[in-house]
């Protein structure tokens, strides 16, 4: 069956202008929407667009061939999973016209991405999905050399691999340092997942091991049920120091590996740095982003507060009580393509309800999980009272156990959706 | 009465503008809040924090319900001479918390 899916790669600005119809010739009978960035809120919103209007022209601008996974990233990192099980192709994106350039800029009121090579793309409504853009300004110190010795480990792919090989590497009665920054930040749960992975790893192959959590904050995600998993299972290995007993990381220093905090300095053998995040280049260069560095949006439509006709959806977005994570990505992605086709054809959007869950693995068969339900007030998405909640804190090693094999189903089910 | 963190450089040339840091683990509870019970939550907080270089006194701050949980207070001196940076934190019963740390000026 021949593919409708366009192809466009290497030099090909002319091939390009005859496959991207110019304004006006098939823009009133087919509405291009152009998205830009192939993660779990980009690739699900060009998707959703395609599956709820045949005849909306989608374009999805990604530069990479393939996407790494950050959900079960952290074990790999732990040695118990392999990278290919986070790695996901778009060979499955029939009737999205995919191109493998880099966004530069664009020109919200002429509605226009210009690409890397010099193409311009034409839009009716421009969706942005760049995901996170670490924050290396707010951390003196740290920069992408840094990184090489202090992962951060925060975007997967070749940082993950080298977070793994440095504490394979690392001799037994080494100190692991994490660094945690302050909210928000993508995935609230994750550093405390993969300090529990990794305690993991230190507990089984290297036991007089130490890891420390400095932590910008004084409280996170599922802590009740975190620290109550790592009193059972990795009793004195982890020490999480929070804000309030110095924990904010100031500076670091990769020639020693040292991270310094507003009142002392640890030396680390491995270190983790996560750093303060913001949105994704394209969505500063876009004027999207506010001062906080992420991009205030409609509730109901995710069209950006500042500029008409862009819609930001995913990690970038400023989600309201939403996190950070894939789950509300794709949620976010699935409702913003919802009211983007509504909008092309002038009806009133719907309000949409959102759901997100994320799971958390705290070893090997024990996993957490909190869940909520969202829904536009005020102009921001709140949560719905009552509706969602955490794992219970007593509950059994059992449901431990199924809730680890939840987390394994979910991701195999959203990967499955959204790239499969 | 809490835990207090402070940062003091050990050494320092005289007349260097060095940077002070403190910070005490307290819960600033303003008086304006209920509990669960529905009565109201007794004010506890800080009232006053100073401290003292060499004897006497050259900073001092007065704080009021309205400052976070764990103030967290930051301030230059300039190095005149080697001796005891002193810390006190005074609370609304009126009982003192003392830190303090030697800095050599040569």
């Amino acid at each position: 069956m021949p593919s409708r899916r366009v192809l466009l790669g290497g030099a090909a600005a002319s091939v390009a202008a005859a496959v991207l119809p110019s304004p006006g010739a098939r823009a009133q009978t087919q509405p291009r929407v152009v998205v830009i960035g192939g993660g779990f809120a980009g690739a699900s919103c060009a998707r959703a667009l395609t599956r709820l209007d045949r005849d909306l022209a989608v374009t999805l601008i990604e530069t990479e061939t393939a996407y790494v996974a950050c959900p079960f990233s952290n074990a790999v990192l732990a040695g118990l999973r392999g990278i290919e099980a986070q790695t996901f192709g778009y060979d499955g994106f029939d009737g999205i016209a995919l191109i493998r350039k880099r966004a530069v800029a664009v020109d919200a009121e002429r509605r226009r991405v210009r690409l890397d090579d010099g193409t311009d793309i034409d839009y009716a409504r421009l969706v942005l999905a760049p995901g996170i853009e670490l924050n290396f300004e707010a951390l003196p110190g740290y920069d992408a050399a840094a990184a090489e010795i202090m992962p951060h480990a925060w975007k997967a792919g070749p940082q993950t691999l080298l977070l793994r090989d440095r504490l394979t590497a690392m001799p037994d009665g080494g100190t692991v340092v994490l660094s945690a920054p302050a909210n928000p930040f993508r995935c609230p749960p994750g550093p405390y997942e993969r300090a529990s992975l990794i305690a993991h790893y230190l507990k089984r192959n290297k036991p007089r091991s130490k890891l420390i959590i400095l932590d910008a904050k004084d409280a996170f995600s599922k802590q009740r049920l975190f620290e109550a998993a790592w009193q059972k299972l990795y009793p004195g290995l982890i020490e999480w120091v929070p804000l309030s007993a110095g924990g904010r990381v100031t500076e670091v220093d990769p020639a020693t590996q040292t991270l310094a905090t507003e009142f002392g300095s640890h030396k680390a053998d491995v270190a983790n740095v996560i750093p303060p995040q913001r949105a994704g280049a394209i969505a500063q260069v876009a004027g999207v982003a506010d001062r906080t560095g992420w991009c205030p949006i409609d509730p109901v439509t995710f069209e950006s507060r500042l500029q008409p006709g862009i819609h930001v959806v995913g990690d970038a977005a400023i989600g309201g009580a939403m996190p950070k994570s894939a789950f509300s990505a794709n949620a976010q992605a699935k409702a913003c393509a919802v009211a983007v086709a509504a909008l092309l054809r002038e009806r009133e959007p719907a309000q949409p309800k959102l759901i997100n869950t994320c799971y958390s693995l705290v070893a090997p068969g024990y996993g957490i999980s909190i869940a909520g339900v969202y829904q536009p007030r005020d102009g921001l998405l709140a949560e719905v009272e009552g509706a969602g909640g955490v794992s219970p804190l007593d509950a059994p090693p059992e449901v431990r156990e199924l809730e680890a094999s939840y987390a394994e189903d979910w991701f195999r089910t959203i990967t499955g959706e959204v790239f499969g | 009465m809490a835990r207090a963190l402070i940062n003091v450089p050990k050494t320092a040339r005289r007349g260097e503008i060095v940077e002070i840091r403190a910070m005490i683990a307290h819960p600033m509870e303003t008086g304006y809040r209920m509990g669960t019970n529905g009565a109201s939550i007794p004010r506890d907080i800080i009232r006053r924090f100073a401290c003292g270089y060499d004897g006497e006194e050259v900073f001092s701050a007065e704080l009021f319900p309205a400052m976070s949980a764990n103030p967290f207070i930051a301030f230059t001196l300039v190095a005149t001479a080697s001796g005891a940076i002193t810390f006190a934190w005074t609370d609304d019963a009126g009982e003192t918390q003392t830190v303090s740390a030697e800095m050599a000026v040569s």
